[in-house]
């Protein structure tokens, strides 16, 4: 444990963000460094519980007290070997993961958790500067090869656990670039690339290879890999996108947030994307149509565009400031939040639905109607109907839709292999994490939906430990979840 | 209920071994020896006066036991022998003892003809048998049910052997033979009735009547008692009290030459010793007769039948009462500044010979001349006594037992821990404890003795060779030896830094080793026992004088003859020696010393049977190296590799120490365990518990000298680290013993205190013999299969990411760790339905609690409820109301639960009609009360602690029940503690 009485004289303190005026004029990233020293005191606060919740919180089962108290004890070394044990790459959860640790820590019950994804970041962060982040072979190969299809976390996470059991391993990615949301869907200011590809080269000279533009089922045929790979990996993700359904949809300037946010990030890679493509919000009215995180990374882009105005539709009500009666401690608080993108501005308009958009003659959106709503809880699932009189009308240039993903893409690759579905519509997988086709197995948002990166991860670690059993019999791999 | 004669067998859950005892006991003698039945009156009142002491089964005329031994009643016995035509030779030149037999004629001829045969076979003459009169009208019917039929046997000497001191010591030694050969023989019978057999003695000197008796029934059931012609210049008389035992015939005191209040702890240890020892035994005495007499210890005795039975060994061979006894119960000695060096000398000497038997105890002994007393080291039981103006000594385990005139009253004194009193009626005088340790002390030149072979492990040579600790390989061998992150966090880590076990708070929620998933280790299926009510815990803190921790190791020779040489011997300090001490005792050279080191490895592929055979080749080497004049045996498990995995250590030195003893070659070895496994307390507690003399924990110093490198132990060096941790073991080895009362590490090496939870017959019975283990469970496979597990997780066939140790999870909930009771998910429900007030969340946390039984995770989660008929209408049973009176909470303080739900159970219990528990620290008075809305925070039990904190009169009255404990260490571990940290 830290220091004893740690969680009593410090208080919480996090990084500060930069100033809105300088950060909106750049893709950096949001957060200012963090000193170390002030880290360490930070780790302080851990009260090292004896049912650790904040372990139990995260899908990775990130064993958070003991580098928490290695922090503390300025024993980097361990603490980056404790962290990389359950967690390959925190570098990213550290700055992705919405942190359901801290939801769960039990400090947090009658003060502010504990900083623990700032720790994270900064374990990681220390460890690459101090060249502890090197590439480690495994010292025997088995001769067998896995084909992970889809180059995102959970498929990363299941490339580097089965390379360190021995197999060979080549990740295919539809895509120019590697990392899937994490390279396209992410945007710069929340995790700048670099991040990405210096883990992507460590892996690589690990002995993984990266194949990109290899559209599996469409580029690549199934039946290739099936020859040449003794297990397959999907993970996909769930990229088919929840659509809005109502009149004027069709009209030029509504796209899917996937879209919009994948243009920018290839320009901020350097890629020359001409303007008759590119979708840009600059000296828009902009609305943004979803109030989650993908929403929220919209509108940070559309600020760094310069729009003229933007506006953030969410269909439920605004959450509580404080945890609500039925979301007790240690759920996931589901609470008002302030990000980045909040804080540089935009309006945040709540149990709002929107019911048309009309356009122009030239089919572009010029407007966009929607009514209030109130929400009820019909026979276990929740309604929205309009308030009556409470339709209102928006001018608009550009509409952003950010309603989430509905499941994986089934034509191509999933229909040629002929996996078979869930009622949902994610692809099955036994206890082993393998489909129903023999020797294909699935992982990440493509079996389970969407979900956050931290949860991809463990399910990229969790169905190799499923391959590397189907590959040799038996596996010491590590698997977080059942 | 049935009950059997020589006590219950052992069925179920119940053995026998466990039952325990405390008593009252006492002896009236005349100091010039002069005898009168006035003696014998006067001894039987003082019996009738610790009444109280005694206790009834649940017929309220059915004692425990009760008893008087006197001097041969030579008057009394020439009366009452002539009418079966006994012609008694003079007084002691015949032998009379008391024999419980057989009802069934047959039977009873049976043995008798035996016990005949025996004594013609011996040389002696059977002189004839008397009835002995016996009117059971006021026992129980329990008592009658065992009761078995008492006659008396008289043997005469060889003729012509004649008269004298040596001739009649022989005699009595003869008779000891007889009695002995005839225990064996009878042993052997198949007898349905054997068990009524029984000789409470047999001598020449003293004569005993006892039985299943309360005090005031043993006059009317040995009408003998009350013939004036029955004299005796002294009597001892007992009174016993079983805690849980159930009484016995044979059971009752006095036994041969003691009488005994209290609990010998480290019994099972004495007797396996004593049985090692049998084989180095030679007597000039005794000869040839000596092979007769083994066992010395009949097995099934209690506590006190196993001490006398020594005891009376040792008198038989040679020593004198007292010198034995001060052999078996030595004072503490080492600590004590003002002793004199001769009699320190003496006792250093005799611990060369015998480890002390450890325990609370007040003996009262005799052999028919001298009668005595002595108390335990730490006096924890009472004993006073009289002196009269007439020549009468009263001693008993209280005041009060007999009514003197003051006025007549010489003397009262009470005898002091550690101290003999002694009267001796021949010489007629009170003996004073200095002159006869003096006596005794100066007897041979022990301190000369001691300077010539005695050495110190800190005097050997230094050796030439110290492993190197190796760190390229360190977090392989602690994957091999089960080491866990929070073996190095929790309790390394702190050992090494303050020198103290780690402190936490008690209670533990995880599955027992033989119901957890994970391959667990074998020092897991242990548990210590502890100190009792009627058995109380030492603080060792405070009564540092008493204990010791220094042992010496090495061969042992005859115990029965003084020696110079028997004190050949290497003295250690402490049990936990580093790797300095272990390659002096590798490498020793000084003559009288041989050592050798023998694996403990064997193949993981071979599963159980690989590793059972190589447990028999390890015994075999053991007894091949003994037989070759190695002395020092050292158990090693250095040398893992691919195909050799480590025998679990305690496995080891259990067995090979056990296979020794059966072999009777125990005592001429040290064992050494050279240990990568043993890293806790409790590990290094159960190797020596087992049979080790001193224990290395090479892979625990290798590991913190890996922490001080990683900077895991900030400000320490391997020196200071290493100090540390050794201090810290040995201060918590301490600690256990003291919480079994025991003072010294001599009588706890080998002592066995533990019981198994989930090992089988057979483990226990081949390397663990005598450990009492109720449930069974797991046998050699399993054992094999979880070493070969830790081996394979350090030596993978296919090295899959970097090599890491487990979380452990013992301590604090880790999601890959071992199960807890008290998980994420239950704490949640409850916190929830706590704060939300929601019973349906409640009900979800009691299932997901009743559900953990489905996890096998504790062993009353294994029960199942069988119907049992027709349910009984619910009129005819007790009212809620009735059975709720009898829900009480657990004695916890505020300081353990917090103010608010120490108030929630006071008012929760108090409307239920049940009692809440103040727990340690008092209770503040603003509870006394009742709030304005009829609750009440008032705790009806209040707990008085020993430190009495918080105890005022006002607590005490606000109280419906005073629970008073008698010591912290009726707790196990460290007992109930308040960490300052969470202060």
């Amino acid at each position: 444990m830290g220091k004893v009485t740690g969680f009593l004289e410090i208080k919480r303190k996090g990084p500060p963000r930069r100033p809105v005026e300088e950060r909106i004029r750049d893709w950096k990233e949001v957060y200012l460094p963090f000193p170390e020293p002030e880290m360490q005191k930070q780790g302080a606060r851990c009260m090292d519980c004896g049912i650790p919740f904040c372990h139990q919180g995260c899908p990775l089962g990130n064993i958070v007290p003991d580098w928490n108290d290695l922090v503390y004890r300025d024993q980097w070394r361990d603490a980056i070997d404790r962290l990389h044990a359950t967690n390959n790459f925190p570098e990213w959860t550290g700055r992705l993961c919405p942190a359901p640790c801290e939801g769960a820590c039990v400090l947090g019950i009658n003060d502010d958790p504990v900083t623990i994804k700032q720790i994270e970041q900064s374990i990681i962060e220390h460890a690459f500067e101090a060249g502890w982040v090197e590439a480690t072979p495994p010292a025997v190969r088995t001769g067998k090869r896995v084909a992970i299809i889809g180059s995102g976390p959970a498929g990363l996470a299941a490339a580097a656990q089965l390379n360190a059991a021995g197999h060979w391993v080549t990740v295919f990615e539809r895509d120019d670039r590697i990392g899937g949301l994490l390279r396209y869907g992410i945007p710069e200011f929340k995790m700048e690339k670099r991040f990405l590809d210096r883990r992507l080269q460590i892996m690589e000279k690990e002995g993984i290879a990266f194949r990109t533009n290899a559209h599996v089922g469409v580029s690549v045929p199934v039946d290739e890999l099936r020859s040449e790979f003794g297990a397959i990996v999907l993970a996909g993700g769930a990229c088919w996108p929840r659509d809005l359904q109502v009149p004027g949809r069709e009209l030029r300037g509504i796209h899917f947030a996937m879209e919009y946010l994948t243009l920018q990030n290839k320009r901020c890679e350097g890629d020359s994307v001409p303007d008759d493509t590119f979708i840009t919000a600059h000296g828009k009215r902009v609305v943004i149509i979803g109030g989650g995180d993908t929403g929220a990374d919209c509108l940070g882009t559309v600020h760094r565009q310069g729009a003229h105005s933007v506006h953030q539709f969410e269909l439920l009500p605004r959450p509580p400031d404080e945890r609500a009666r039925d979301n007790p401690w240690p759920q996931w608080p589901n609470i008002f939040r302030v990000s980045s993108a909040h804080e540089e501005g935009g309006a945040r308009v709540y149990s709002v639905s929107t019911q048309r958009f009309t356009g122009d003659a030239e089919g572009r959106v010029e407007q966009l109607h929607a009514a209030q709503v109130e929400m009820v809880h019909k026979a276990g699932r929740l309604d929205f109907t309009p308030i009556p009189g409470s339709e209102f009308t928006l001018d608009v240039d550009l509409v952003l839709l950010a309603m989430g993903f509905l499941g994986p893409e089934r034509p191509g690759m999933l229909t040629d292999l002929g996996v078979k579905l869930t009622e949902r519509g994610n692809v099955w997988r036994d206890l082993n994490w393998m489909t129903s086709v023999p020797g294909v197995f699935a992982c990440g948002d493509m079996q389970r939906g969407q979900s956050l990166i931290v949860w991809a991860i463990a399910e990229g670690r969790s169905a190799a430990r499923g391959v590397d059993q189907y590959l040799m019999g038996v596996s010491e791999l590590p698997a977080p979840l059942p | 209920m049935t009950h059997e004669p020589g006590g219950p067998q052992a069925q179920g859950l119940y053995d026998p071994r466990h039952e325990h005892d405390a008593c009252g006991v006492g002896f009236v003698v005349n100091i010039k020896g002069t005898r009168s039945h006035t003696i014998v009156r006067q001894a039987l009142q003082v019996l009738i006066n610790l009444l109280h002491r005694g206790a009834c089964g649940c017929e309220v005329n059915t004692g425990d036991g009760a008893g008087i031994l006197i001097q041969m009643p030579d008057k009394f016995l020439r009366k009452h022998t002539a009418q079966f035509g006994i012609d008694l030779p003079a007084p002691k030149e015949y032998g009379a003892g008391m024999v419980f037999l057989p009802r069934d004629p047959f039977q009873r001829e049976t043995i008798q003809t035996l016990f005949e045969k025996v004594v013609l076979e011996e040389g002696q003459r059977v002189l004839g048998w008397r009835d002995v009169p016996a009117d059971d009208r006021l026992l129980g019917a329990t008592a009658v049910a065992v009761k078995p039929v008492f006659r008396q046997i008289f043997i005469g000497g060889e003729p012509g052997v004649g008269a004298g001191v040596a001739a009649h010591a022989r005699f009595e030694r003869k008779l000891y033979v007889i009695r002995k050969r005839v225990e064996i023989a009878v042993d052997a019978l198949e007898l349905p009735e054997r068990k009524f057999f029984y000789i409470p003695s047999l001598s020449s000197n003293t004569l005993i009547y006892k039985g299943m008796l309360i005090a005031d029934q043993i006059t009317t059931m040995y009408p003998d008692l009350l013939d004036p012609d029955l004299e005796s210049a002294l009597a001892l008389v007992h009174q016993r009290f079983s805690t849980n035992t159930f009484p016995s015939w044979p059971l009752a005191h006095p036994y041969r030459y003691i009488a005994h209040n209290g609990e010998i702890n480290t019994l099972r240890g004495n007797i396996n010793w004593m049985h090692a020892r049998e084989a180095l035994c030679q007597s000039d005495l005794l000869g040839d007769d000596l092979k007769k007499i083994f066992p010395v210890i009949r097995e099934g005795g209690s506590d006190t039948a196993t001490f006398d039975n020594v005891l009376e060994f040792l008198v038989m061979t040679g020593r004198s009462l007292p010198h034995a006894i001060l052999m078996m119960i030595p004072e503490p000695w080492s600590g004590h500044e003002s002793m004199s060096a001769e009699r320190k000398a003496f006792y250093e000497y005799h611990g060369s010979l015998m480890e002390p038997w450890d325990g609370p105890a007040s003996i009262a002994f005799t052999d028919g001349t001298v009668i005595g007393a002595v108390l335990d080291r730490n006096g924890l039981r009472p004993s006073r006594y009289y002196v009269t103006k007439d020549d009468l000594v009263i001693m008993a385990s209280e005041v009060g037992v007999l009514d003197v005139p003051p006025e007549n009253i010489l003397l009262k004194e009470r005898l002091h821990p550690g101290r003999i009193f002694l009267v001796d009626t021949a010489q007629g005088r009170i003996i004073d404890d200095e002159e006869i340790k003096h006596t005794f002390a100066t007897e041979h030149p022990y301190g000369e003795w001691l300077k010539q072979n005695l050495v110190s492990i800190e005097d050997l040579p230094p050796a030439p060779y110290i492993p190197e600790p190796d760190h390229e390989t360190v977090v392989q061998r602690q994957q091999a030896f089960g080491y866990t992150h929070e073996d190095l966090r929790i309790l390394l880590a702190p050992m090494a830094q303050n020198g103290e076990e780690p402190v936490g708070s008690m209670g533990t929620d995880t599955a027992l080793a033989v119901l957890s998933d994970r391959p667990r280790m074998l020092y897991d299926y242990f548990k210590q026992l502890f100190a009792q009510v009627t058995n109380p815990p030492l603080d060792a803190i405070r009564e540092e004088l008493v204990t010791s921790m220094e042992s010496t190791i090495g061969p042992e020779r005859n115990l029965l003859r003084p020696e110079p040489g028997s004190c050949r011997q290497i003295k250690i300090k402490y049990p936990i020696i580093d790797n300095h001490e272990l390659a002096k005792l590798k490498h020793v050279s000084l003559e009288g010393f041989r050592s050798v080191t023998l694996p403990m490895l064997f193949d993981p592929a071979e599963g159980g049977a690989g590793l059972e055979r190589e447990m028999e080749e390890l015994q075999h080497r053991a007894s091949q190296a003994i037989a070759d004049g190695y002395n020092i045996l050292i158990l090693s498990d250095r040398g893992v590799n691919v195909g050799r995995a480590p025998i679990p250590s305690l496995l080891a030195t259990a067995g090979v120490h056990h296979h020794l003893v059966r072999e009777g070659s125990r005592t001429k070895c040290a064992l050494v365990i050279e240990s990568g496994d043993a890293r806790e307390v409790h590990h290094v507690a159960l190797l020596i518990g087992y049979g080790a003399g001193a224990v290395n924990p090479y892979l625990a110093f290798e590991t913190l000298d890996d922490m001080i490198r990683t900077g895991l132990l900030p400000g320490q060096d391997h020196t200071k680290a290493v100090r540390n941790y050794i201090k810290a073991l040995n201060k918590g080895i301490l600690k256990v013993m003291s919480k079994m009362g025991i003072s010294t590490l001599q009588s706890y090496c080998g002592a066995q205190i533990f019981e198994a939870v989930g090992l089988n017959r057979d483990v226990i019975d081949r390397y663990f013999t005598w450990t009492a283990s109720r449930i069974s469970g797991v046998g050699i496979d399993v054992i094999a299969e979880e070493a070969r597990r830790r081996h394979e997780r350090a030596f993978p066939e296919r090295p899959v990411l970097e090599p890491d140790l487990e979380w452990g999870g013992e301590y604090q909930w880790r999601r890959d760790g071992e199960y807890h009771l008290f998980n994420p998910d239950t704490v949640f429900k409850l916190q929830h339905a706590t704060r939300s007030g929601q019973y349906r969340i409640f009900k979800e946390y009691t299932k997901l609690v009743d559900d953990q039984n489905r996890r096998l995770c504790t062993l009353r989660g294994l029960f199942e409820l069988k119907a049992a008929g027709p349910p009984v209408p619910s009129e005819e049973v007790e009212p809620v109301a009735a059975i709720l009176k009898r829900f009480a909470t657990g004695a916890m303080s505020y300081g353990s639960i917090s103010q608010e739900a120490h108030e929630t159970l006071a008012i929760a219990m108090n409307r239920i009609g049940g009692r809440s528990n103040t727990g340690e620290g008092g209770e503040d008075p603003a509870r006394y009360p009742r709030d304005p809305n009829g609750d009440w925070r008032r705790s009806a039990v209040k707990q008085v602690a020993s430190a009495r904190f918080g105890v005022t009169s006002e607590y005490l009255v606000n109280a419906d029940d005073l629970q008073i404990k008698m010591a912290q260490g009726a707790k196990p571990g460290e007992g109930g503690q308040l960490p300052g940290h969470k202060v």
